[in-house]
């Protein structure tokens, strides 16, 4: 590691910087997905002809992939754990284990869209899939890119170093949870 | 330079990694002005050539040639485009941003330097496309910068294919650059500032840039899924915004103006913050409610995200909604005008050097002053009815965003001048160059809210076909517009001369020039790799000048309180 400038070790805040940029990033996360999902709900109470549309989302993949997403979240909070006790090297397990999750919500969705485009209900074929596959999408190249970065904080974990990462990580793939937690109502269950 | 002692491993890295692949928030600071600076001048240009079109229809315009309808539309909507994003946000925000906290706040750096570096690295990438786009086939995006659709949405409508849509990417790829410059000036103020430095002892255009950049965050990200939704609208054939699918365009309207209203606030509040820094100085007085000031500022901030729908009057928008947001509009001029007022009260019986940064400074408030005033007559319905989409709006904000990203950023140039390169700027160019713009500014737009008034409607490529516009008195008023346009650009040369000349053979510096209290003037001219050769303490406020029982009238932040000024002025190289 480069030497770092001291501002980076100061916390007149006493929240450690990492943490306190994380949520400042996750702030300007909310709104994107906020205007994202707002349009849609403004548009949809306008459209009850929807519900025909979203008839044919699968609500029990969606369901399958909300509880790989939380038991993801879970190793990455065991992971935190873990880290708080400087044990590096089993935060990192957990946090690939987390990456694992990741990668199984990203299986189940290619084999759902798959069958959905198969079935000719493609990002062209009415509103109310072009927002299904705009906000899963979004929320998808964010899983993408939690899974990337924790990949590169396990590296560091496990050689006990920048332990502080793993819990700035696992808040931000909490929020990529949460985030889902209201996209499968919105998407799956609201028929 | 006894800074430099500081930090020597620093000292023998090649030119790339020193200018060009660095992590110095100074180094980066000078690479966003430039940029910007860079821009301003397609910028200009752009302005130029459709301004000669409107005063001359049809003629050959010098250095560029004949003007087509669509070229005129792509010259346009490039010159809202680069003016507002691509300079007014890296001058004003990027620039002053990263060069002034980490040394006002008294640390070495920014906290994440890479991030900052990366910032700098996908602004540069967006201009780079953005500019680009003049060169593909159907030329740069002519649907205007505010982007609606259907225009924007549909080829068949703007003719810029490729265009429009490299002009969304160039957009989104710039605000994911000032979202992680956002985060890293916003965990900085608030995380890193010197020890003994409390919230209130915070400079402030530190206040401003951070509120600014809050702002910013909290209201791009409804327009960052708007720009999802039309890029797929553009390339895929999704219909988000077409009626025909079920869409909406004045959707469009409300996600662009979410974030498209606290942008104005956004720019504004920093250039508010240089010009409360430079009249403190030059008035040699403390600032005039420097909590009210703050607190201000975050008010106007909180009501700028209930005031977007005045820019859509005329778009349909149920009458009742009109009604609200003209209050919420004209609730927010209360909140600005108190900040205009706290200026003047700080220059009311202080000691007045005239300058050129003050000069700068208060043209700042005059001239911000006329386009607030005309902001009224927008803000409230009834009148916009008449009056939108004329040049009237076109001079009402062109009287905001010139002080803003132009006058703003020669304020905060021509008083930071001789931290960022070590060197005095000369006097006598400077006040040429500013009268010649001032002057020059406002024979630009005072016609144009007269032919606005007379009901000349913003987007019309030749007047020549509007028989109740093409009147000699009116295109009178437009000629001189241009000529005045002419001049402005004429008067420029003399700023970059200046500022070449200066950079290499202006008098030297020193630490201090301008005698004033907040921490930059601590470090030495220009700052060496680590700022400050040791990092200082703050014991008081930042604008403590005229301090009674004390010889020097002004007292700086570092000072322990025993010790006299004498002691750390001039010392330092």
């Amino acid at each position: 590691m480069t030497s770092r400038p001291i501002a980076t070790t100061r916390s007149v805040m006493e929240v450690p910087t990492g943490r306190l940029a994380m949520w400042w990033v996750l702030a300007s996360e909310i709104v994107i997905f906020g205007g994202l999902l707002g349009s849609y709900v403004m548009m949809r109470l306008r459209h009850g002809a929807w519900a025909d549309q979203a008839a044919n989302t699968n609500t029990w993949t969606g369901a399958f992939n909300t509880l790989v997403l939380l038991t993801s979240s879970l190793s990455a909070v065991l992971a935190h754990q873990a880290a708080e006790r400087a044990d590096g090297p089993k935060a990192a397990r957990l946090l690939r284990f987390t990456i694992l999750g990741g990668g199984v919500f990203l299986m189940v969705k290619a084999f759902e869209w798959t069958r959905e485009i198969q079935e000719g209900f493609t990002i062209t074929s009415g509103l109310f899939w072009s927002f299904y596959y705009t906000a899963a999408g979004l929320h998808a190249a964010h899983v993408i890119a939690g899974m990337v970065i924790m990949f590169i904080v396990s590296l560091t974990a496990a050689r006990n170093e920048e332990l502080h990462r793993v819990e700035n990580v696992g808040l931000y793939w909490h929020f990529v949870d949460v985030v889902w937690i209201f996209l499968f109502p919105l998407l799956y269950i609201a028929k | 330079m006894s800074g430099h002692a500081a930090q020597p491993a620093h000292h023998d890295e090649g030119f790339v990694k020193t200018y060009l692949w660095s992590t110095d928030h100074k180094v980066i600071a000078m690479q966003y002005l430039f940029t910007g600076m860079l821009m301003a001048l397609i910028g200009g240009f752009t302005a130029y050539v459709f301004r000669m079109q409107l005063a001359f229809p049809g003629q050959s315009v010098p250095l560029f040639g004949r003007v087509s309808a669509g070229q005129y539309n792509s010259l346009v909507t490039m010159h809202g485009t680069i003016m507002i994003f691509w300079v007014a946000m890296p001058v004003l925000l990027a620039a002053f941003g990263n060069f002034l906290i980490p040394l006002m706040l008294g640390c070495d750096d920014m906290v994440f330097p890479k991030v900052n570096r990366l910032s700098y690295q996908i602004f540069l990438l967006s201009a780079v496309v953005l500019v680009a786009s003049f060169a593909v086939p159907g030329g740069a995006f002519g649907g205007a910068w505010t982007a609606y659709p259907p225009l924007s949405a549909k080829a068949a409508y703007n003719l810029t294919r490729y265009g429009s849509t490299l002009w969304v990417v160039a957009v989104a790829l710039e605000f994911v650059a000032f979202l992680l410059g956002g985060v890293n000036f916003v965990t900085t103020a608030m995380n890193a500032r010197a020890p003994g430095m409390r919230m209130f002892d915070v400079p402030i255009v530190i206040w401003m840039i951070v509120i600014a950049s809050i702002l910013f965050m909290a209201s791009v990200g409804p327009l960052i899924a708007g720009a999802v939704m039309l890029v797929f609208d553009q390339v895929l054939g999704t219909g988000f915004y077409d009626p025909g699918t079920g869409g909406d365009p004045i959707l469009w309207q409300h996600l662009f103006w979410f974030f498209g209203h606290p942008e104005v606030y956004v720019v504004l509040l920093p250039a508010m913050g240089i010009v409360a820094e430079v009249i403190a100085v030059f008035s040699r007085k403390k600032l005039f409610g420097y909590r009210t000031i703050v607190h201000t500022a975050v008010a106007t901030g909180v009501i700028s995200f209930f005031v977007w729908a005045h820019h859509q009057f005329v778009a349909g928008i149920d009458p009742r909604m009109a009604s609200l947001f003209t209050v919420t509009t004209l609730i927010i001029s209360v909140p600005i005008a108190e900040m205009v007022f706290v200026y003047i009260a700080t220059l009311y019986g202080g000691s007045i050097t005239l300058a050129t940064p003050m000069l700068w400074a208060l043209s700042f408030v005059a001239e911000f002053l006329i386009g607030g005033v005309t902001g009224i007559f927008l803000g409230a319905a009834g009148s916009d009815i008449y009056l939108h989409d004329t040049y009237f709006v076109l001079a009402h904000f062109h009287y905001t965003f010139f002080p803003i990203a132009i006058i703003g950023a020669f304020t905060g140039i021509t008083f930071w001048f001789p931290k960022m390169f070590g060197r005095m700027m000369d006097e006598r160019l400077g006040k040429i160059h500013f009268w010649g713009t001032i002057i020059a500014f406002n024979v630009i737009f005072i016609p144009l809210f007269i032919t606005g008034a007379a009901g000349e409607h913003r987007r019309i490529f030749d007047h020549s076909g509007f028989p109740d516009l093409a009147t000699p008195g009116l295109q009178h008023l437009r000629t001189t517009a241009t000529m005045g346009l002419v001049c402005l650009l004429a008067f420029q040369p003399v700023f970059f001369f200046n500022f070449v000349r200066s950079m290499v053979r202006g008098p030297i510096a020193g630490a201090n020039p301008w005698r004033a209290n907040t921490l930059e003037w601590l470090a030495p001219s220009p700052p060496p790799h680590g700022n400050f050769a040791e990092l200082p303490e703050v014991y008081r406020g930042p604008y403590e000048y005229s301090t009674e029982d004390r010889e020097e009238d002004f007292w700086p932040q570092h000072l322990p309180d025993d010790l006299s000024p004498a002691t750390s002025v001039g010392g330092h190289q």
